[in-house]
C-alpha cells in the first residue's frame, strides 16, 4: 500500500495553480524570515560566540544576580496575576451569566471588557501612579498619605490584574454559556443548594477552562513590558531586564541569551495551554445550552454580587478616566483648577506631537491591511486547502502568539542590524519604517489568524469547493467567495491590527530610531521622566484615535457587512 | 427551452482506482476505496450506493478532483484527468448542503460558472433564464438564497451545475437534507431533467429506494470495494451476496442443501421441507446453499410448502406485516391488500410458499 501516487498528483495539481503556489512560497518566506529566523538567531548567537560553540553566555547571565532575581520576580508576578485575574474574571462571568442584574450593570461590564482592547498597554500604570503614587490624588489628597510607594511588586500585580482580568472574563463567559442548564437543574432537583451546585457541577466542568484562563494570563503577564517598565521601579522582570541589558549595559549577546530563557518559559506554558488545556476545555464543554438559564433572582445573592462587581467595574473605569482628566489639570498633584488645554497644546507645539501621531498613524495604517489580508489568506489556506506546508504555516503563525514582544525585538536587532546571519544582506531594512511595519504585522498576525480561522470554520467547506468545481481558480475562489463571506471578520481584523499596532510598544521600543517618533514610545518616555500631564495628553489622544476607529468599524459593519444575511441562512 | 444540449455527454472510466487514508486513531493506512473499476456510458444515470464509510463519496470526490487516487487512473470522455485540478475538469457537482453562495441572489448563483467562462452577457441571461425555467424557478432570479425553501435551494444548486453543460454531472447525496415527501418529488424531477438533457450523471446516496427509482445502473459498494453492479432489477432480484440482498430492501434467507438441480430449476432441502428455485445454472447436489426471497414474494396460507408459526402480525394499512418462524429461521412476510384475506394472529400455525421464479439461490 503506497500513497505515492496521490501525493504526486496533489503536487502536480498544486504546480498547475501558480497563484496558490506563489502565495504559499511567499508566505513561507515571510514567516521564516520574520518569525523563525529572528528567534533562531537568538539561540545561535547565545550558543555560538567568539570561542565557538559553548554555554558561556548562559553561564554568564545565570551568574548575574539581577537576572536570577528577574526570573523569580517574573514567575511570582505571573503566578499571582494569573490567579487573581482568573478569580475576578470568574466572578464577573458568573454574575453576568447566572445572576439577574440591572441593565446599567450590564453596560458597565461591557465597558470594562472593551477598555483594555482600545487603550495602550500602560494606561493603567499611569493612572495607578497618578492616583496612588507619592503625589497621588487618592493617597495624598484624600487620605493624606505622603510616602505611599506604589512602585514595585504590588504595583505590577494590581495593574496587570486590572489589565488582564477582562480577558479571563470574556473567556469564562463563553464557557459558562455553553454549560447546559439542565445539568445544574438536575443537581438542584436532587436537593443541592446553589453553592453545592456551583462546587459540584459548575466548577468541575469549568476547571480546565479556568486553568486555560490562568495560563493565558500568566503568559500575558510575563510577556508584558510596558507596565513593569513604568510601575516596577527597582522590581525588574525578565522583559525589562532584557530591555535594560540592551539599552543600559549594551550587552547584546547577554540580552539574546536572556530572551531565549524568556521565550522558553512562554513556549512551555503555551504548549501546555494550547495542546492540553484548550483540548480538555473543548472536551468537557462542547454541548450547546439547550435552552435559556433561569437567572438567580434571590436578593441575598444578587445584591452583594452585583454591588461587588459594580464597585470593581467602577474602579477600573475610574482608572481609565483618570488619564484624560489628568491631562486637563494645570499641574498634577499640586494645582487642580482651572482646567486647561495647555498640555494638549504643548503636545503639538513643544513635543512634536503632530509628527508622533503622523508616524504612528501612517505606519499602523500601512501595517493593518497587510496584517488583515495576510491573516485571512493564512486562515483560508489552513482551513480550506490541503497541501504539504500547511502544518508549517499554521504552526508558525500560532507560535508567534507565544513570542513576547521583547524577545521579538531582540531577535530583530540580532537578526537584521548586521544583515541576515551578520552578512550584511538585507541590513538595509534595519532602522527603517519598513521593519517597524513588519513588526506590527508579525505582532498582530496571530490574533487575526485565530479569528479568521474560527470565522472560516463556520462556513461550509463545500461552498468554496463548488466555486472551485465550477471552474474558478484559487484566487477567484478567495476573492469571489471566501472574502465576501468573512467580510466582517476581515474588517474587525483590520481594526484590531490597527489598534494593536498603534498601541504597541514592547518590540517597537527596541527597534525605533530617532527618525521615527511613535506615540507609545513618547508616552513611555514622558511617564518615566515624571511628566504625567503631558503623558496623559498623549495617551488621551491615542485612546480617542483607537476608540474612534473601533466605532467606525462597527458602523461600517452595520451598513456594509454581509454576514448578517449569511448568518440567517445557517 | 433548452431541451437538447449542444454538448455531447461524456463517459467516465475508473481504471482500477484506489484511495488510501490514515486512520486518525491508530495511525494505520487503510483503503477507503480499493480497486474500483467502472465504465460509465455517456448519457446514463449511475448511482453509487452503500452504507456510510463504504467509499462512495470518496470515489465521487476523486472524479471531481478534490481527492487524488493513490492507484489507477480516471478518464473523462476518454482523456486521463488524474492531474487536473477540479476547476479544469468538465464536471459539475451538486453538494449535499447545496453550497449556494449566500452573498449572491439566485441569478448570480446560477450565472457564476458562465461568468467564469467569459460567456457574453446576453447569452448568460438567456441560458440562466432557460435553465431556471427547466427547474421551475422562473421569476425567482432576484431572491436571496436564504429566502428559498430547502427544495428551491436544491433546484438552484441543480440549475447552477446544469447551466455550464458539464460533461458529467455529480451528485453528492443531494436530497438528504429534504423531508421525505419532497425527497420523492425531487428525485423524480432530477431523473426527468437528466433524461431531457441526455446528460451523464453520477449520483451518490445511501438510500436504496432513491437509487432504485432513478438509476440506469447501481453500483453497490461496501468497505471500499464494489459489492455488485447492475440495473436496479438485476440487483433486486439477483443479489450476489447476503449483504447486497439485505441492503437493497428487506430479504429472507433460508439455509439448506441442494437436493437436485438442473439448468432452470434447483430443489433445495430445508430442515422443515423442500422448496424449488429457478436457477440459471446447475448446482452440485448436497452443496450448502441459501434461498433469497423477498417478503412480498411469500404467501401465507392454511396450506403450502413449509409449515410456520406466526410471531408477529401487524396491520400497516396497505399491507399486513408478519414475522413467522420456519424451523429456526425468522421469515418476514408482506401480505399486500389484506382487506378480504384471512388474517393470522400471533401463535397461529400456517404454511408459507413462494413462486420459484421470485426466489434466488446464493
Amino acid at each position: 500500500m503506497a500513497k505515492g501516487q496521490s501525493a504526486q498528483l496533489d503536487r502536480k495539481k498544486l504546480l498547475a495553480d501558480p497563484i496558490m503556489m506563489t502565495t504559499i512560497v511567499l508566505l513561507i518566506t515571510f514567516l521564516t524570515l520574520f518569525i523563525l529566523y529572528p528567534l533562531a538567531i537568538l539561540l545561535v548567537d547565545s550558543l555560538y560566540g567568539s570561542n565557538g560553540l559553548s554555554l558561556d553566555t548562559f553561564k554568564r547571565i545565570f551568574g548575574l544576580w539581577t537576572f536570577r532575581q528577574a526570573i523569580t520576580n517574573t514567575l511570582k508576578v505571573g503566578f499571582v496575576v494569573g490567579i487573581l485575574s482568573t478569580l475576578i474574571g470568574l466572578l464577573f462571568a458568573y454574575v453576568e451569566v447566572y445572576v439577574r442584574m440591572r441593565k446599567a450593570v450590564g453596560g458597565l461590564f461591557k465597558v470594562v471588557s472593551m477598555l483594555p482592547v482600545v487603550s495602550p498597554p500602560f494606561v493603567l500604570s499611569l493612572s495607578m501612579i497618578m492616583l496612588f503614587g507619592r503625589s497621588g490624588l487618592i493617597t495624598r489628597f484624600l487620605l493624606g498619605i505622603y510616602d505611599n510607594n506604589i512602585y514595585g511588586y504590588w504595583g505590577i500585580v494590581i495593574v496587570q490584574t486590572l489589565t488582564f482580568f477582562p480577558v479571563c472574563y470574556m473567556m469564562l463567559k463563553g464557557l459558562l454559556k455553553n454549560i447546559d442548564p439542565s445539568m445544574e437543574e438536575a443537581s438542584r432537583d436532587m436537593g443541592a443548594s446553589r453553592w453545592k451546585v456551583f462546587t459540584t457541577v459548575t466548577f468541575p466542568l469549568l476547571l480546565p477552562g479556568l486553568g486555560n484562563a490562568f495560563l493565558v494570563t500568566f503568559i500575558e503577564s510575563i510577556a508584558d513590558f510596558a507596565n513593569p517598565m513604568l510601575i516596577g521601579g527597582n522590581y525588574d522582570t525578565l522583559a525589562t531586564t532584557i530591555y535594560l541589558q540592551i539599552t543600559g549595559a549594551m550587552d547584546k549577546e547577554g540580552a539574546a541569551a536572556m530572551a531565549v530563557v524568556l521565550l522558553c518559559i512562554t513556549l512551555a506554558m503555551f504548549a501546555v495551554q494550547k495542546y492540553y488545556l484548550e483540548r480538555k476545555t473543548a472536551a468537557t464543554l462542547t454541548g450547546k445550552a439547550s435552552r435559556a438559564r433561569m437567572l438567580i433572582e434571590d436578593k441575598s445573592v444578587t445584591v452583594p454580587l452585583t454591588i461587588l462587581c459594580s464597585l470593581a467595574a467602577v474602579f477600573v473605569i475610574m482608572m481609565y478616566i483618570c488619564v484624560p482628566i489628568g491631562a486637563l489639570f494645570p499641574t498634577w498633584g499640586y494645582k487642580f483648577t482651572p482646567l486647561t488645554f495647555k498640555w494638549f497644546e504643548q503636545v503639538f507645539t513643544r513635543y512634536n506631537g503632530l509628527k508622533a501621531f503622523r508616524d504612528s498613524f501612517v505606519l499602523s495604517l500601512i501595517a493593518s491591511p497587510i496584517t488583515a489580508l495576510l491573516s485571512m489568506i493564512i486562515s483560508y489556506l489552513v482551513v480550506k486547502r490541503k497541501f504539504k506546508a500547511k502544518g508549517f504555516i499554521e504552526a508558525v503563525s500560532i507560535l508567534a502568539m507565544a513570542v513576547p514582544g521583547t524577545v521579538l525585538g531582540v531577535g530583530y536587532i540580532r537578526g537584521f542590524a548586521n544583515g541576515l546571519f551578520h552578512t550584511g544582506l538585507l541590513s538595509g531594512i534595519y532602522g527603517t519604517g519598513l521593519i517597524l511595519i513588519i513588526v506590527f504585522v508579525v505582532r498582530s498576525l496571530p490574533t487575526g489568524t485565530r479569528s479568521g480561522i474560527s470565522a472560516l470554520r463556520q462556513i461550509d467547506k463545500s461552498i468554496e469547493e463548488s466555486a472551485y468545481d465550477m471552474g474558478a481558480n484559487s484566487l477567484k475562489v478567495f476573492t469571489s467567495v471566501t472574502l465576501p463571506l468573512i467580510k466582517d471578520s476581515f474588517l474587525s481584523g483590520l481594526v484590531t491590527a490597527f489598534v494593536r499596532s498603534i498601541t504597541a510598544i514592547s518590540a517597537i521600543i527596541l527597534l525605533v530610531t530617532p527618525s521615527y517618533l511613535l506615540i507609545t514610545v513618547q508616552i513611555n518616555e514622558f511617564a518615566e521622566k515624571g511628566a504625567f500631564s503631558i503623558a496623559c495628553a498623549f495617551a488621551t489622544i491615542l485612546i480617542a484615535i483607537t476608540y474612534g476607529s473601533v466605532l467606525l468599524m462597527n458602523l461600517i459593519i452595520k451598513f456594509f457587512g454581509t454576514s448578517r444575511k449569511v448568518k440567517e441562512v445557517e | 427551452m433548452a431541451d437538447k444540449r449542444v454538448k455531447e455527454p461524456k463517459g467516465v472510466k475508473l481504471d482500477h482506482i484506489s484511495k488510501i487514508y490514515q486512520d486518525p486513531k491508530t495511525g494505520k493506512d487503510f483503503y477507503a476505496v480499493h480497486d474500483v473499476a467502472l465504465d460509465i456510458v455517456p448519457g446514463s444515470f449511475v448511482t453509487l450506493l452503500g452504507p456510510s464509510g463504504c467509499g462512495k463519496t470518496t470515489t465521487l470526490r476523486m472524479i471531481a478532483g478534490f481527492e487524488s487516487p493513490d492507484e489507477g487512473e480516471i478518464y473523462l470522455g476518454g482523456e486521463p484527468i488524474n492531474a487536473l485540478t477540479p476547476n479544469k475538469r468538465d464536471t459539475a457537482m451538486v453538494f449535499q448542503s447545496y453550497a449556494l453562495f449566500p452573498h449572491y441572489n439566485v441569478f448570480d448563483n446560477v450565472a457564476y460558472g458562465l461568468r467564469l467562462r467569459k460567456v457574453p452577457k446576453d447569452e448568460i441571461k438567456q441560458r440562466v433564464t432557460d435553465i431556471l425555467a427547466l427547474v421551475e424557478l422562473s421569476g425567482m432570479e432576484q431572491r436571496m438564497t436564504n429566502q428559498l425553501s430547502g427544495g428551491q435551494q436544491q433546484r438552484v444548486a441543480l440549475a447552477r451545475a446544469l447551466v455550464v453543460e458539464p460533461g458529467v454531472l455529480l451528485f453528492d447525496e443531494p436530497l438528504s437534507n429534504l423531508d421525505a415527501k419532497l425527497r420523492v418529488q425531487m428525485r423524480t424531477e432530477i431523473r426527468r431533467i437528466q433524461q431531457a438533457l441526455g446528460i451523464t450523471a453520477i449520483y451518490v446516496t445511501h438510500d436504496q429506494s432513491e437509487a432504485m427509482s432513478i438509476s440506469d445502473q447501481i453500483i453497490l459498494m461496501k468497505g471500499g470495494v464494489i459489492a455488485q453492479m447492475g440495473s436496479p432489477t438485476e440487483i433486486y432480484y439477483h443479489p450476489n451476496s447476503e449483504f447486497v440482498a439485505d441492503f437493497i430492501g428487506e430479504c429472507n434467507f433460508l439455509k439448506g442443501r441442494v437436493a437436485s438441480s438442473t439448468f432452470g430449476q434447483t430443489v433445495v432441502q430445508l430442515p422443515t421441507g423442500t422448496a424449488a428455485v429457478n436457477t440459471e445454472k446447475a448446482y452440485a447436489p448436497g452443496a450448502e446453499c441459501e434461498i433469497v426471497v423477498r417478503p412480498e414474494a411469500i404467501l401465507i396460507a392454511d396450506e403450502g410448502m413449509l409449515p410456520c408459526k406466526v410471531e408477529l402480525s401487524c396491520f400497516m394499512g396497505s399491507y399486513q406485516n408478519y414475522h413467522v418462524r420456519v424451523g429456526d429461521t425468522l421469515v418476514k412476510i408482506t401480505d399486500n391488500c389484506p382487506v378480504n384475506k384471512k388474517i393470522y394472529n400471533v401463535g397461529d400455525n400456517a404454511f408459507i410458499s413462494f413462486d420459484p421464479a421470485c426466489a434466488h439461490l446464493l
